[in-house]
């Protein structure tokens, strides 16, 4: 927790119940921030794509965007999935859109406002690790449903040597197995260190300002910094959603057009 | 720990929304309106890709049908013009012949009256021809001998 004075930049990542829920399982469901900012992208999102619903043969400009957005993720499916991958579109789409929103909702000032405190969802490893793990699961189950035990060929590339293949095998199996936790700790650790890197820069201006005297040269640079770093990072938003969303439909790739 | 629950229940229901409320109704619906407006553009070309060819089709006959009407009024302009000159020479040849007639019936009318002015003018030389030797010798010369002589010296 931020103490009096102080910018404790990992304040900003912390969940906390709204109001108290129920009990499932035994887990105590509390709606917290984290909920109502996952809320606010999905009613973000429900307008944004509301805007293409006119259907008009001549577009206006936002329809032109939800139609080019959704021509995006049917492009990323056809150019890794192919033919066979219309029906993992809507999975996609979820995936792009949801961490898109969360990202952008997550840089945008409204901590201004005063009592208003921006949450970024894609910043819990909890959130981008469910995301990741849903992922994989599809993977999993689509390869073993569609070829059986013929999915573990997917470790053994064209042409490698019987003496080699335990070895590769192994090592395949390895990176197939790590590929949730990089695909959840991608997204979530740019995100934080984004987040990080403006608020400590944030504390530094805060400091600088209370120090006085020529410290006012470390506030102007901390400024411009915190100004470049959000440029970056609205870049970044993108392109983890981007990746995110393109790994995704490689590796269903794999497991739909096994080799 | 108790955060876990929480950020995982609420995750799968926005994430549940998104997927079936969004992603499984509405961009399917988007993607159509793409695909019709798609199938509507290269309609409309191949429409007008067909007009023009039946405006060239048009074009096309209506040219063939220009030749061959020229080609019609060539062919009964020369169709006349033969049937012209035939009459013009059968009218000539006719022509031609009558003068002819007219022409063999004066020479002949030229003849006969030649030879009427002949007979008249020996006729006269031979009674001429007896007054002078009548005068001229006073012998008497018959008209017969007269005649006789007179056409012997023409």
């Amino acid at each position: 927790m931020a103490t009096e004075g102080k910018i404790d930049p990992m304040h900003q990542f912390e969940v906390q119940p709204i109001f108290d829920g129920f009990t499932l399982f035994g887990q105590q469901i509390d709606f917290t921030n984290s909920a109502l900012w996952m809320f606010v992208v999905l009613v973000l999102l429900y307008v944004f794509m509301m805007g293409g619903m006119k259907r008009e043969l001549v577009p206006g400009r936002w329809q032109v965007m939800v139609e080019g957005v959704v021509g995006f993720i049917d492009n990323i499916i056809a150019n890794s999935i192919g033919p066979n991958g219309k029906k993992y579109t809507p999975w996609v789409f979820t995936l792009f859109m949801f961490i898109l929103f969360s990202n952008l909702l997550g840089m945008m000032p409204f901590g201004i406002i005063p009592g208003i405190h921006p949450f970024t969802v894609t910043s819990q490893f909890t959130v981008t690790g469910l995301l990741a793990a849903i992922s994989f699961s599809i993977v999993l189950i689509v390869g073993f449903w569609k070829h059986g035990f013929k999915f573990f060929s997917l470790f053994i590339p064209h042409g490698t040597p019987v003496w080699m293949m335990p070895l590769i095998f192994s090592v395949e199996l390895l990176s197939f197995l790590v590929r949730p936790f990089s695909l959840a700790l991608r997204l979530f650790v740019a995100m934080i260190a984004g987040h990080i890197l403006i608020k400590v820069f944030a504390s530094f201006v805060v400091q600088a300002i209370d120090a006085g005297g020529a410290s006012w040269g470390i506030a102007l640079l901390s400024i411009l910094f915190i100004a470049f770093v959000s440029a970056l990072e609205l870049l970044v938003c993108a392109i983890q959603a981007y990746v995110f969303a393109l790994l995704t439909s490689l590796y269903i790739s794999d497991a739909e057009n096994l080799h | 720990m108790e955060v876990y629950g929480s950020q995982f229940f609420w995750l799968l229901i926005v994430i549940g929304i998104i997927y079936f409320g969004i992603a499984k109704n509405m961009v399917p619906k988007i993607s159509k309106t793409v695909d019709d407006r798609q199938k509507r553009i290269s309609d409309d070309l191949a429409a007008a890709q067909a007009g023009q060819d039946k405006a060239e089709q048009i074009e096309a006959d209506y040219r063939a049908s220009i030749n061959d009407a020229r080609a019609d009024a060539v062919s009964k302009v020369n169709e006349a013009k033969a049937k012209v000159a035939k009459k013009n020479e059968a009218a000539i040849k006719r022509a031609d012949t009558a003068i002819a007639k007219k022409a063999d019936e004066a020479d002949a009318a030229l003849k006969a009256a030649q030879s009427e002015a002949m007979k008249e003018i020996e006729a006269v030389a031979a009674e001429a021809a007896q007054a002078i030797v009548k005068t001229v010798s006073g012998a008497k010369v018959t008209a017969t001998d007269a005649k006789k002589a007179v056409k012997a010296a023409f």
